[in-house]
């Protein structure tokens, strides 16, 4: 007859022991009690809830169906009361007893609540559950007046949180500095101003005297007899170990239950685990060391007694978006033998310290600059020798090749400090399962799942290791704002962001680069149609002049000519701008449409003013053209009239912007002299009838366009493209020409979400389409205003310049110099 | 230090780069969030307009191949292209940036990297 455990604790710590115990084999009949009524989730990713970055069901670690699967007992939300170790049974809230044979604590802890009056008033919250989490999401408004009593890890994430959900936000803290247990006074200084920066106030150091208010909290009143009015109360002062359970059943416990190098507790029968416990004098509150404890835990319980816990270093990481906090290691500076090096840039709002003890990496804070984070952890891990290192110290070498490092690492070394996950399983199971791509990977090993840190590494080791590694189909924007397009509109929307800055300095490195900023730009401009700010730096030149830009530097200017249509009038002025501007060629192109090359960049607001015609769009990622056959107006086998309709798409689109550019095609019979069918979208006339095509393409690769629908009138196919367009541009990844996009979401579902819409979304749709359109204008109207005054004109220098200064022989060349030397 | 004055602050907008001409020579203006920077305007790869770049922090990304260079070095960024670019003294009194034309210097590459 199997063993019966008890599990006192659904969360983390416990979840994980269970797991690492399954592994071993189940030779166990296992009940899982948990005060909270949710599955196992990430308690670490509270504060994305809490920000709109993740949903609730997005932290889950360990779903019900694990549960089931593995025979587990569940008891969510019923808590333990007793522990009766006379008759080996614990005893629930409901007086039902459940019998043990061996027992774990995994009580985890509880906010600890500062011993202030007034503490009891309504609408004073800690944040340590979902449940909190969700009762904080319940209260917070825009403007709602909040203070965070807590300049911790916990404090600020969840002061961030609630400021992103519009609260104005106060942080107040009673020390002298911010997260003064992973930073020093330099280093919380920086986060402080990275934080104000954000628009969240921060009071140090302020001692609460009370929570002031009639029932409901009005306020807070200082020591100092200063007061601070608040709507909303966070406390997130710290945690204590959860050991009242222990400690009623006569356990050994001082500040945590008190547990030995294998686990065990001062009863034989019963093992402790995570937050609750106490471990040589010391209590835990970071992820990585549990999940160590976790481990060793499974093995002294399944009879395989040997492996000890020692707490590796401790390493922390703010977890947000926009703030870069990594502390690690022992940041006293006072111990002897231990000496600083340091590195401030204040405009950049960077700070590093390192602490080195005998040539060694022995602790590390690093604000605003994080990038080396890894390159420092594995020298601090591994004990390198940094003596020969001494100059690139605060600028670690970039590693040549990267499956270098990660091949030199011993088996035994931990990879994903969160999951406790060591490179030899991650080998192992790369192996045993065939495993080709990250996505695998996480979800067998576990590694990388939770703060996501150690993805580079798990990358890296499955090139080196896998025989055929897959790169993830690449769905982040790019490294400067590592989230997915499809994250990024929602965070856009959510917490309405109108600039690319914005953006970038909440979610991203505050830099940017070539690739997010124009993507960006696109999805700023799709998601409020004109109402953000738009900045012409984010944007590539050929959207800052509106023309393309040649290999000397010169623009090609192609105006809109409807369906590939033109008069006399238009041809006359196009000949005649092309004399006057020395147009050094004018070309027929492929769109049906005529190019004029080698333009010069001061020359293009009156070249336009002279064209009197519109922009065609030819340098941006936007709608191009319409191009078509004769149709029945002339060609005596046209079933349709090609060139009126086509001309009417042109005119309805025209002006707007797309994920990657867009073009159609518009055939009045089925010969398809357009090629509408290898058009981004396409009609096809028949007789009484249009085809809609979409997701054609005959450039780079050729796709023959799929059906989305077939329609009777004119209007209705029209109807069709509009919900096909914005369907796309709100959906489509920049830079994603349609036939890809069509590819990757498959023609079933788009038919589904679009032309086979329930009415109402359809409608929907098309009124985001037209409120765009709308707001849309001829980018060439900017030749009367450009959005820069200096935009088109050649800057002349203010004052002559001196002669010697006038060749160019004055740039000193310091290589050649040093030749001559 | 020879300073000439080229133009008023707000001609460059802000993570925008402008172009002057001085006889042969022209060299792109950048103003990198209210701190002006002065570079060759001239990609060594393909003679691409600098001034018509997207910056990224302190770098500029060439608009015909996209090469990287650091505008207060000329080194380019990444190490695919050996060659790097002037780079000229700059500073703004009362609203106007200045440029000492006479000092343009490319880095020694060991230089830069040390």
């Amino acid at each position: 007859m199997p063993e019966k455990l008890v599990v006192v604790g659904n969360g983390m710590a416990g979840v994980a022991c269970v797991e690492h115990i399954l592994k071993h084999g189940p030779d166990f009949e296992i009940t899982i009690f948990g005060d909270e009524t949710h599955v196992n989730y990430n308690r670490i990713l509270l504060s994305m809830v809490l920000a709109g970055e993740k949903s609730a069901d997005e932290i889950v670690l360990n779903d019900i169906d694990w549960y089931r699967a593995h025979g587990i007992c569940t008891r969510l939300g019923i808590r333990v009361s007793r522990i009766d170790r006379g008759a080996r049974v614990v005893i629930d809230r409901n007086g039902q007893s459940t019998p043990y044979d061996k027992l774990i604590l995994a009580t985890g802890s509880t906010a600890f609540i500062p011993p202030i009056p007034g503490v009891d008033k309504e609408n004073v919250h800690v944040f340590r559950t979902l449940d909190d989490t969700n009762a904080l999401l319940a209260k917070a408004r825009k403007g709602l007046k909040t203070v965070v009593i807590g300049g911790g890890l916990l404090g600020l994430e969840a002061a961030r949180g609630l400021q992103v959900r519009g609260c104005e936000v106060t942080v107040i803290h009673l020390m002298d500095s911010l997260m003064e247990r992973q930073l020093d006074a330099t280093g919380g200084e920086y986060l402080k101003r990275r934080i104000e920066s954000l628009g969240i106030r921060v009071m140090l150091p302020r001692q609460t005297a009370a929570i002031v208010g009639n029932g409901h909290v009005d306020g807070l009143r200082f020591a100092s007899g200063e007061e601070l009015e608040a709507e909303l109360v966070v406390i997130a002062a710290g945690i204590k170990p959860n050991a009242i359970l222990a400690r009623e059943a006569g356990l050994q416990v001082n500040r945590g239950i008190v547990v030995n190098d294998f686990l065990e507790t001062s009863d034989p029968r019963i093992f402790a685990v995570g937050e609750c416990t106490e471990h040589r004098g010391q209590t835990f509150g970071l992820v990585a060391p549990l999940f160590d404890q976790a481990r060793v835990l499974a093995a002294t319980i399944t009879d395989n007694r040997g492996p000890v816990f020692s707490p590796p270093a401790p390493a922390a990481k703010l977890k947000i978006m926009g703030i870069d906090i990594f502390s690690a290691g022992s940041i006293d500076e006072c111990e002897p033998g231990v000496e600083v090096v340091r590195y401030e840039d204040p405009a950049m709002g960077a700070y590093k310290k390192l602490l080195l003890k005998n040539s060694r990496l022995h602790g590390m804070i690093l604000v605003g600059d994080i990038e080396d984070e890894q390159t420092y952890l594995d020298w601090m891990r591994s004990g390198t020798d940094l003596a020969p290192l001494r100059r690139q110290l605060l600028f670690p070498p970039t590693v040549g090749d990267p499956g270098l490092a990660v091949a030199e690492m011993p088996d035994n070394e931990t990879i994903c400090g969160c999951n406790g996950v060591r490179k030899g399983e991650i080998i192992e199971a790369i192996h045993k399962h065939g495993i080709t791509t990250l996505g695998q990977l996480k979800a067998r090993t576990k590694a990388s799942t939770s703060c996501g840190s150690c993805a580079g590494l798990c990358e890296k080791l499955l090139r080196a290791v896998a025989p055929d590694f897959q790169e993830e189909t690449k769905t982040t924007l790019c490294s400067c704002v590592p989230f997915s397009y499809e994250r990024l509109r929602e965070i856009v929307r959510g917490q309405k962001l109108k600039s690319v800055e914005e953006v970038l300095a909440v979610y991203g490195n505050r830099k940017g680069c070539e690739v997010c900023k124009p993507a960006l730009s696109y999805m700023l401009d799709m998601l409020w149609c004109g109402d953000h700010e738009e900045d012409r730096s984010a944007r590539f030149i050929n959207d800052r002049v509106h023309a393309n830009i040649q290999k000397d530097g010169t623009f090609s200017v192609i105006p809109r000519m409807r369906g590939g249509v033109t008069s006399p009038d238009e041809l006359r002025r196009i000949a005649d701008v092309a004399d006057k501007y020395n147009v050094p060629m004018v070309k027929v192109t492929g769109s049906q449409r005529i190019d004029l090359l080698g333009v010069k960049k001061a020359d293009l607001p009156n070249v336009w003013r002279d064209l009197g015609m519109s922009s065609g769009q030819a340098y941006t990622k936007g709608v191009r053209m319409v191009k078509t056959c004769v149709g029945t107006e002339f060609c005596r086998y046209g079933v349709q009239d090609s060139t009126n309709t086509g001309i009417e798409l042109e005119r309805r689109f025209e002006n707007l912007f797309t994920p990657h550019k867009f073009k159609m095609g518009v055939v009045g019979c089925p010969r398809n002299c357009a090629e509408a069918t290898v058009k981004d979208l396409g009609f096809v006339g028949q007789d009484g009838s249009w085809q809609v095509v979409v997701g054609g393409a005959a450039g780079k690769s050729v796709r023959k366009a799929d059906l989305l629908i077939t329609v009777e009138t004119t209007e209705q196919a029209l109807e069709a493209a509009g919900l096909f367009f914005q369907y796309y541009r709100e959906n489509g990844n920049y830079l994603e020409r349609s036939y890809d996009f069509v590819e990757r979401l498959g023609i079933e579902k788009i038919r589904k979400e679009t032309v086979y819409a329930p009415e109402e979304e359809r409608r929907k749709i098309l009124d985001r389409l037209h409120r765009s359109k709308a707001l849309s204008q001829d980018a060439w109207l900017e030749r009367n205003h450009p959005a820069n005054p200096t935009q088109f004109v050649q800057i002349e220098p203010m004052e002559r310049v001196p002669m010697s200064a006038q060749a160019e022989g004055s740039v000193v060349r310091e290589r050649e110099e040093a030749q001559l030397v | 230090m020879t300073w000439t004055k080229i133009t008023r602050v707000e001609n460059i907008p802000p993570r925008e780069g402008r172009p002057v001409r001085i006889g042969e020579l022209e060299i792109a203006i950048f103003n990198v969030n209210g701190r002006f920077l002065t570079i060759e305007n001239a990609c060594p790869h393909r003679g691409g307009p600098l001034c018509d770049g997207i910056v990224t922090g302190t770098a500029v990304v060439c608009p015909l191949h996209g090469r990287h260079f650091d505008l207060e070095t000329g080194m380019p960024v990444r190490a695919a292209e050996a060659k790097c670019l002037a780079v000229f003294p700059t500073r703004v009194e009362d609203g106007v940036v200045l440029v000492d034309l006479t000092a343009g210097r490319a880095f020694n590459e060991s230089e830069a990297a040390a």
